[in-house]
């Protein structure tokens, strides 16, 4: 607003540093992706050749990972598809999120996306492959709840993360026993490796947890909900990682295990069934969406499904429509949601419902949006015709059903043209709106790569053996397993493809033409959705929680009693098993050569034990305790252990006095009574179960011989070694000197503890007294 | 001899587990102890018995000539023993100050860190503020 007062020079200054500020912005964020795209185009001829770039890092080299870097057709085409589609989202971003906060942060977690991403497909190690799966879940966790200050966002950052982490979990325990089973955790090496995977009896539960990770990660029903909740994201992140890039990544690892695990009755029909039905529920559903941005992410759905779809479907046409597909999607759909976000942008909505008649005020839009809508529509002459012709082509020749699979394709490239109608055209046509602000085409930077992308659908169409021989004949051959020859064309003559096309076009034009009417019937049918797949995931959440706290409560009671209890049965179980399980053990008894005196201190030691347990008065139970260590010292002194008793007597003095003056605090204890409850029930049968145990333990190590050699040397070497005759002493202060320090640290620590414990009192209490000017 | 040593362990170690078992923690404490001359007496009898002949070389010798106590265990024990001082002296502190804290030796009762279940009713000035104290 200031700027209105300055002189016009002083206005044009500041305009003009904002445009060369915004050109750096640009150059510095879309330089890396550009650089990327045209290494991977110089790549192409020698690839397309039939060559195969190799690198290779040992990493982990003992577990098998290595750093390993593979080119092929496929790798390089996704490779392609991502960092040329990123030079456009990039560039598109640096003007669009102008008005968000922490752009730096925004643009390096993009980029380190699209790093991982081109790890996830040029990978040929798979561990390290699953390194960079989980960062691109990470990087997308955090590009999703971008705008960490709207809980909507969380929540949908938190479901993507929890839905394709878990997926990925499951995913590394498959390609673990995919790389134990074949020998090589190297994609290329089970590829050519002489195990197939196929025959083994593994490969059902290696099949189920790749592809869970797999459907999760490409939205497959039932995993599908994920998706269109991550559109809370900025729109170019929606355009980049929902649409074009990170969801094909299970798309991609679907196609790179082809040759590996693919053409098995449980690979065609997992892949048919969830891409089918994906796709066709999925494009029923875009078609009721209001928000411009929901019907492109329903219809990322469905082109995922198709993918699923063709891929299951095996043969060398599906796989050709398959690979095609995926070209056309990324182009089309990138194009469609830029498109979406500049009319955002422009119009600050999205509601199909309050959008019309913008034709006049964004042209250029409007261009760019049809000339998508036509490709996504699969119209002729652009890619998106002669995408739909080859994956009807590889439909009809499916391995299993090709009715099936030919039929799930035709309705949803049916819905596909109305769904495209709704984002492409609708806002355009009709009567103009007045708007808060006039809506106007978006800067260069904003429409040049969406308009790029566009552009080339149409010339693929044309020229369709530009795409073919250098990008879609190598990747086919890379999925398929054996070399493809590509040919792609508009016409092929009149064939059945041809007439499942006009058929299309019909529906389609129906789709389109009764869309309120469809929309309507679909709302009645969504308010009877009895449980969808999303409540199904905050059901299970809310369970997890559920049963979070129920374990807590029982295993955190906070009962010492409890704990102690639990700790000591485990004690009698697991030992008492083992004991009656483990072979019989000696007993050998030898009471009678015990003396008189050691009677004499084993009866009080059973005396002083029996009236501590007993005693009602303080005074008794500490001087019961101190004729325990009495009898104990007397019983160390039988075993010529003069020092231990010694030390038994001071230290037991010592301990009496120490309990005297602290019991003097403490209040009586309760009378002892006790009473036939099931705790003390359980304490007696514990203690005394324990107390067997012991005792069984004890009298077999001590029927079972010695090994003296420790103790010999310490006699022998007492007097040459350490100079002293006393040889338990000399063991204390030099053999085991260290033992000895690690004990006085021990007491220091406790005496240190204790000190604290005490003058702690006298700060909380002054504390207390000057929060509330009283004692507590 | 080690026969009456393994009968004196199971009966202290039952004892002891017993009144570890107490809710009252002076007792827990009673219990610590004779756990603790019960784990002594355990490798005192590991040791076996040799007699009552302490563990000295006699002067002018290099070594013991006779046969002698188990200098081995014994210093093991001392070591033990100290150590379970240490222990006891702690815990003895322990409560102390915890009933000075909480006003009970019980460790049933003992639920100041369980704020859910037990908060403190603090009571407003108006008198019906427990409820709304415990809610909040």
């Amino acid at each position: 607003m200031a700027q209105f007062a300055e002189p016009a020079s002083a206005h044009d200054d500041t305009h003009a540093a904002a445009t060369g500020k915004r050109l750096r912005k640009l150059v510095a964020v879309t330089a890396l992706p550009a650089v990327l795209t045209l290494i991977f185009l110089s790549l192409t001829p020698s690839i397309a050749g039939g060559d195969i770039l190799r690198w290779a890092m040992p990493w982990f080299p003992g577990l098998g990972v290595s750093l390993s870097l593979y080119v092929d057709g496929l790798g390089l085409l996704f490779a392609l598809l991502i960092s040329g589609i990123g030079v456009v989202v990039f560039s598109y971003a640096s003007v669009y999120m102008e008005h968000y906060a922490f752009n730096t942060r925004f643009f390096i977690v993009l980029t380190l996306f699209m790093l991982s991403m081109l790890g996830v497909v040029l990978s040929d190690n798979i561990i390290t492959l699953f390194v960079f799966w989980e960062l691109t879940t990470i990087t997308s966790y955090l590009l999703i709840g971008f705008t960490h200050d709207e809980a909507k966002s969380r929540y949908s950052a938190l479901q993507a993360l929890l839905v394709t982490g878990l997926g990925g979990l499951a995913m590394l325990a498959g390609l673990i026993l995919l790389g134990l089973i074949g020998g090589s955790f190297e994609l290329s090496d089970l590829r050519a490796g002489t195990v197939d995977i196929r025959e083994h009896g593994l490969y059902g539960a290696i099949l189920a947890l790749v592809l869970i990770g797999c459907f999760t990660k490409s939205a497959q029903f039932p995993f599908h909900f994920w998706l269109p909740n991550a559109m809370a994201a900025p729109t170019p992140v929606s355009a980049y990682l929902h649409s074009a890039t990170m969801v094909k990544a299970g798309i991609y690892l679907m196609a790179r295990l082809h040759p590996t695990l693919g053409g098995t009755d449980g690979w065609v029909w997992a892949l048919t069934l969830a891409g089918g039905i994906t796709a066709v529920m999925s494009s029923v559903w875009s078609l009721y969406q209001r928000d411009l941005k929901q019907v492109l992410a329903w219809t990322t759905i469905m082109g995922l499904g198709t993918l699923t779809l063709m891929l299951g479907g095996g043969d060398k046409y599906a796989v050709m429509g398959a690979m095609t597909f995926l070209v056309v999607h990324c182009l089309y759909k990138a194009t469609l949601f830029l498109a979406v976000g500049a009319i955002d942008h422009a119009t600050h909505t999205r509601d199909r419902d309050e959008l019309s008649g913008l034709r006049r005020a964004m042209p250029k839009v409007f261009a760019l949006s049809v000339a998508a809508a036509l490709s996504m529509a699969g119209l002729p002459p652009f890619i998106g015709f002669i995408g739909k012709e080859v994956m009807y082509e590889g439909a009809l020749h499916a391995a299993t059903l090709p009715a099936l699979v030919a039929g799930f394709a035709l309705a949803a490239n049916a819905m596909m043209i109305g769904a495209a109608g709704i984002v492409a055209v609708a806002p355009f046509i009709g009567p103009e709106r007045s708007w808060p602000a006039p809506p106007h085409d978006p800067p260069l930077a904003m429409w040049l790569g969406p308009a790029v992308l566009g552009t080339l659908g149409l010339l693929m169409g044309l020229l369709p053996f530009w795409l073919a021989d250098p990008l879609i004949g190598p990747a086919t051959s890379a999925v398929y397993g054996s070399p493809v020859s590509v040919h792609l064309a508009l016409w092929h003559g009149i064939n059945l493809p041809l007439l499942l096309s006009l058929a299309t076009f019909a529906l389609g034009y129906a789709c389109w033409h009764f869309r309120a009417p469809i929309r309507a019937a679909l709302e009645r049918t969504a308010a009877r959705v009895p449980l969808t797949a999303e409540q199904g995931y905050d059901h299970a959440l809310a369970g997890v929680k559920a049963f979070a706290a129920w374990q807590t409560r029982v295993l955190q009671h906070g009962s010492l009693r409890g704990y102690l209890g639990t700790i000591f049965a485990t004690i009698v179980i697991l030992t008492g098993w083992s004991l009656v399980r483990g072979n019989v053990l000696p007993m050998q008894t030898n009471l009678l050569d015990a003396t008189g005196f050691a009677w004499a201190a084993a009866l009080l030691i059973v005396a002083g034990t029996a009236t501590a347990i007993v005693a009602n008065s303080r005074l008794t139970a500490i001087c019961a305790l101190g004729a325990v260590g009495v009898g104990t010292a007397m019983l160390f002194a039988v075993h010529g252990a003069v020092d231990v008793a010694l030390t038994q007597v001071l230290i037991d003095i010592l301990f009496v006095i120490l309990l005297a003056i602290a019991l003097l605090e403490l209040p009586p204890l309760d009378r002892f009574r006790p009473r036939l409850s099931l705790a003390n029930g359980f304490a007696a049968v514990v203690s005394l179960a324990i107390g067997a145990l012991m005792t069984v333990i004890l009298i077999s190590i001590t029927s079972l011989p010695l090994d003296t050699r420790i103790t010999e040397y310490y006699e022998a070497m007492s007097v040459p070694a350490a100079h002293g005759r006393n040889i338990v002493n000399v063991i204390l202060v030099d053999f085991r000197a260290l033992d000895t320090l690690g004990e006085i640290a021990v007491i220091a620590l406790a005496g240190l503890a204790a000190y604290a414990l005490i003058s702690l009192r006298q700060k909380t209490l002054t504390a207390r007294r000057d929060d509330d000017g009283s004692v507590q | 001899m080690e026969t009456l040593l393994a009968l004196l362990v199971g009966f202290l170690t039952a004892a002891g587990i017993y009144m570890m078992l107490n809710l009252n923690l002076v007792r827990f404490m009673f219990g610590l102890v004779l756990i603790s001359n019960a784990a002594n007496f355990t490798i005192l009898a590991a040791g076996r018995y040799e007699g009552a002949v302490p563990a000295l070389v006699p002067e002018g010798l290099k070594t013991v000539t006779t046969s002698v106590a188990n200098g081995l265990p014994q210093a093991l024990i001392l070591t033990a023993i100290v150590i379970s001082f240490g222990i006891l002296a702690f815990s003895v502190v322990l409560i102390l100050r915890t009933y000075q804290e909480l006003g009970t030796v019980r460790s049933d009762r003992m639920r100041i860190a369980d704020t859910t279940d037990y908060a403190p009713k603090a009571t407003a000035p108006d008198g019906q503020g427990a409820s709304e104290v415990a809610g909040s």
